[in-house]
Order: C-alpha cells, then structure tokens, then sequence
C-alpha cells in the first residue's frame, strides 16, 4: 500500500510521475527493442510451418548450430574462470596499473570485433607470432574449432568481469576476516562464505558472455575458416540466406539463437530470483 | 585572446564554411555510383577523368561519390532505398534483382553494348614464386596434395566464378558425363583450405597468413596482388580454359529520375566503353573491347577459351537455382 501511494504521489522518486516515466520506458523498448524484433517474426510469416522446420532442420544449419553452441559452452566457461580471477583481482589488490587494466577489460566492447578476428587470425595462422611456436607441438588454432571458440572468448570476456566486479566490491573484506577468526580455511571460506553471494552474478555473466557468442559474427567469421560442416558458425549460415535474397530463412535460423538465448536469459533470471529468495531466508 | 574567444570564433568560421560549402555543393550535380568490393581504386582513377570531360562539354561541375561493397549486398541497399544513379557491378544476377523490383529496365542487358559489360574478366591463378607444385590448369588442383583458396561460392560472386570455371572445365574435360563431374568437383572443393566469404579475405589468407598453395580470383585481382605484394613472389598463372566474367553496368531508372541525373547516368555508363576510359581499365588488369586498346594490351592477357555462363550452364537464374540455391549442386557436393 505504501509503495502504491509514493507511485502516486512520487514524493521519494528523482524522476517525474510514474506514468510519465514508466510512458516513455515503455515507447522506447517499442522502438528500439521490440519493433526490430517484429520485424524478424513478420519476415517468418512468409514461411509456412513445415517451411520454416525444414529451413533450421537442414542438415549443414544443424551442423553449425553444434559448431556455434559447443565453442560458445567452452568459451563462456574459460571466461567464467578467468573472468572471476580477474574481478577478484581487480577488486582485492592494489597494484601499479591496476587503472590500467581495468580500463582494457571493456576493449573488446568497444573494439570493432571484425578488427579483432583479423587480429586473432593472423597471430594464430601458421606463420603468425603464436601459431609457429603451437603448429609445431601439434596444436591448430586458426581455421578450426578452437580458433572460434578463443574469438568467442575474446568478445564476452567483459561480460563475467563486469557482471561479477560490483558484487565482490559490496562483499567487504571483513567478511572473509569474519569467517577465518571463527576458525574458517581459506577454502572453506571461500567456499562457504564468499561464493555463495558471487554465484548469481557469476552464472549471469556466463550466461551473457554464451548467449553473446551465439551471435557473434565479425570476429569469427576471419579465423574460422568456415568449411562446411565443420568450421561454420549458425551467423554465417544467416549471412549466407541473405546473399540468396532469402530474408524468410535467414529469418527462421535467426530466430532459432533468438529463441535458445531468450530461454537461457528468462532461466537465468528465474533461477536468480529463487536463489536470492533463499539466501535471504525466503524474504528477498 | 581567451579561450572562449577563439572556441566561438572557430565555431562561427567553422559555421560560414559550412554554409558556403553547402551552397556550392547543392548546385553541383551528385551522381553515385555502386560498385563491388575491388572496384574501389578502379573508379577513383576513373571518376575525375569523367569529370573533367563532362565539365568541358557542358560546362558543368559535377561530383560522383562511390559506394563499394559485396555486389549482393550493394543490391539489397538498392532495393532498400539507397539512392543510387548506376551500378557497376561483377554479377549479372545482383543487377537482374533490381531489374526483377522494377528500379532497372526489364532490358537493361541491351541497354549499352557486349551484354551492358564494357569490360570483363576471366578466373586466374596466383601461385608462389617458381609455382612448386606445377599448376597449369584446373585438372593439376584436384591432385592430393594440393591446398587452394578462393571465396565462398555461397557469399561471393568470384567465388560463383571459380565454382563455374572448374566445373566448365570438367564438363570438357568428361565430354559432359555428370558422374565424373561431380567427383571432380567434389575433390576440387575438399582442396580448398579457408572459404572466406570475399574475394579480399581470400587473398588476405593467401598472401598474410601463408595459407595455399593456390589463389583463385578475376585475373585482374590476380594480376593486381602481384603487382602490389611483389612480382618475384609470385606467379600468374591464366588457366588455357576459363570462364568469361562478365562487370555489367546499369542505369537505376527510378533512382536517376528521380535525383535529375538520367542525362548524366546514360553518359557515366557510356564512358566506360570511350578508349580512354578502356585504357584505364586494361592497366587495372581488366579485359576490353576496344581493338586498338586490346591489340596494345595484347601481351598482358594471354588468349585462352573462354566459356560463357549462359552457354554452358543456362541461364543465370538457372545456374543459381541448380547450383548455388539451398540445397543445389554445391550443397549436395559439400555433403556429409
């Protein structure tokens, strides 16, 4: 009841009226979130149903979906570890550079990923600085599996450090002081005291940094290769409907990583707020 | 002087340029044109040649802006509202979809003359320097230890090319049996290592990163990357039977109307097929038709058959239905 009435009023809120606020938040994800996405789901309306299976069914599309999701899963999963090493650093350490480093966590957002797939392709070629000292012991980076998934790596790892950074800075160091004067090792603490609040934000983090290389087109495409069946990703496969003039199948094999990112996403969130609930005793 | 002053006054001088420039620029006449990929530097000499001709005789300035990019892609910005005058693109296919939305004539192909081509190309090979592996024509790239690079026939029209050119030859090659066909072109496509999906990403695997043993491309580009990464690295080498590709230019009616440019468009185009204008694009390593251009370029295009799409293949509109649709021939001999 309180809440209702300072919608209300808006006596305690910064910005103007409810009504106003929430009008203008509400056009706005029309315009730039949800119109584009119709737009998508009208191109499918071209397609009958049995069209539309046969277009994300077919075999080379289904291909590139194990392509794309199997080095996305490995990517995210790399950046979930390094990415919670590098926050824990960045939040617990004071060293020359620190600035430094913090500010070059956001590069690959701001980067052109394009630029950054060239980057990747020539070090990891044959004759680039990195692939002629791994070509001889055995291991191919570019032009196969492992060069999509360490572009994908590249583009989310922002993702799990800015995700898990803020919640480790509300997490005072005196927390971890607590648990080991009451007798906690260092793993236990970590384990017991310290995870549990990092997990939310750790799971989100990785959860984007997937969903993100599901998308990912720019970086990839360089360093992939894309022989057919193999090296080719589910972005490129959309790409390729396009250059047929085929907005409707590009459409269909769009809305499939649209339909796998938005069910990941809505049970992150679902999850989130059952995990929340139960750490706060069942209020939150 | 503080700093305000001079911010505000640079401000109001940066104001008056502005307005100035804008009042020269609307009287000129803006023509643009969209072309693919690799015709940038192409067009850049050619442009202010037009200019000054068109300035002498009509005493009019004007200016040509360009728009480069995938031929395809450049056609879908033509069908989604990019204004552009002319196109001047390497797929007959990409101008026939803007013919197909009414912004060109139904009968653009006789609109100017050669099938509206006023130059051409074949597919080539550039290979490295004392050509180790002995490439002479397309039967020695099937051999088993042999890796080649072009682009991807499903995203480049060079690629189309190249797909279209091995598989002429083995149409010769079997005397037209189906069965062996496809058994070469499915060894030629396993030898392919990295299928980058333009014809600058190929050469940028071919050339940077060491990858190949052949480069597949226009044997413009070809013989443009050798002149420009070092003629003692690498060899070209034109295969003694080809396909004919075609640059098909065309006036986007509706566009040029309805920017005043017909006039303007209708001569662009015109003055490709001019000698001078033909000069120019046989020193970018293209074919001609003017005689007296050929005869002096002779040396630099060895003369070889050239196979014509329509004549081995069908149409266009065939071709890319059987060949390169969803499911078509490359599909199916890239099948697992």
């Amino acid at each position: 009841m309180s809440q209702l009435a300072s919608w209300r009023t808006g006596s305690t809120r910064v910005l103007p009226g409810f009504g106003l606020s929430m009008g203008i938040s509400v056009l706005f994800i029309s315009l730039v979130l949800l119109l584009p996405i119709t737009g998508l789901f009208g191109q499918l309306a071209k397609l009958s149903l049995a069209e539309y299976w046969a277009i994300i069914t077919e075999g080379r599309v289904v291909a590139s979906y194990m392509v794309t999701i199997g080095a996305a899963a490995v990517a995210a999963l790399i950046n979930a570890v390094f990415g919670l090493l590098l926050a824990w650093v960045l939040v617990r350490y004071e060293f020359p550079g620190k600035r430094l480093l913090d500010a070059l966590m956001d590069l690959p957002f701001a980067l052109p990923t394009a630029v950054a797939g060239i980057t990747l392709a020539t070090l990891y070629a044959s004759s680039g600085w990195m692939g002629r000292l791994l070509e001889p012991l055995g291991f191919q980076v570019a032009y196969t599996w492992v060069g999509i998934a360490l572009a994908m790596a590249f583009t989310s790892i922002p993702f799990v450090v800015r995700t898990v950074q803020p919640v480790l800075e509300d997490l005072p160091i005196e927390v971890d002081e607590a648990a080991m004067s009451l007798g906690a090792t260092d793993s236990v603490a970590f384990r017991r005291v310290i995870m549990p609040h990092l997990w939310p934000a750790l799971v989100t983090g990785t959860g984007l940094a997937f969903v993100r290389s599901l998308g990912e087109f720019g970086a990839i495409i360089f360093i992939a290769g894309n022989m057919p069946y193999e090296t080719e990703i589910t972005a490129l496969m959309i790409f390729v409907k396009l250059q047929e003039y085929d907005y409707a199948g590009a459409s269909a094999i769009a809305s499939v990583v649209l339909f796998v990112s938005l069910a990941l996403l809505l049970a992150i969130n679902i999850w989130q707020g059952r995990f929340v609930r139960r750490l706060h005793g069942g209020k939150g | 002087m503080s700093m305000p002053t001079i911010f505000s006054r640079s401000l109001i001088a940066i104001a008056l340029g502005v307005t100035v420039s804008g009042t020269v620029t609307a009287q000129e006449r803006e023509l643009l044109n969209s072309s693919f990929d690799v015709a940038r530097e192409l067009f850049a000499a050619i442009n202010p040649e037009f200019q000054a001709k068109w300035q002498e005789e009509h005493g009019e300035e004007i200016e040509i802006s360009q728009s480069h990019g995938g031929s395809s892609a450049q056609a879908r910005a033509i069908l989604q509202g990019l204004r552009a005058d002319v196109v001047t693109f390497n797929q007959v296919t990409d101008v026939q979809v803007l013919a197909d939305a009414g912004l060109v004539a139904e009968d653009w192909q006789q609109a100017f003359e050669n099938n509206a081509s006023p130059y051409y190309s074949t597919t080539a090979f550039l290979v490295r320097k004392g050509n180790p592996k002995g490439i002479e024509s397309w039967d020695d790239l099937v051999q088993e230890d042999v890796s080649m690079v072009f682009p991807n026939p499903k995203t480049s029209g060079n690629g189309r090319y190249t797909y279209l050119a091995a598989w002429g030859f083995a149409d010769n090659e079997f005397d037209g049996d189906e069965e062996q066909i496809e058994d070469f072109m499915r060894t030629f496509l396993a030898n392919v290592a990295v299928f980058d999906t333009g014809g600058r990403g190929a050469t940028t695997s071919f050339i940077e990163r060491d990858i190949g043993d052949v480069l597949i491309s226009f044997e413009s580009e070809v013989n443009n990357i050798r002149r420009e990464y070092g003629s003692d690295d690498y060899e070209v080498i034109v295969p003694p039977i080809s396909v004919l590709a075609e640059f098909p230019v065309a006036v986007v009616e509706e566009n040029a109307e309805r920017n005043g440019n017909s006039d303007l468009a209708q001569s662009y185009l015109d003055y490709l097929y001019t000698e001078e204008a033909q000069r120019q694009l046989a020193g970018f390593n293209y074919r001609v038709h003017n005689e007296a251009v050929v005869a002096e370029f002779a040396d630099q295009f060895p003369e070889i058959e050239l196979l014509k799409v329509e004549d081995v293949f069908g149409s266009w509109d065939q071709v890319m239905d059987t060949h390169f649709g969803s499911g078509g021939v490359l599909d199916q001999l890239q099948r697992r």
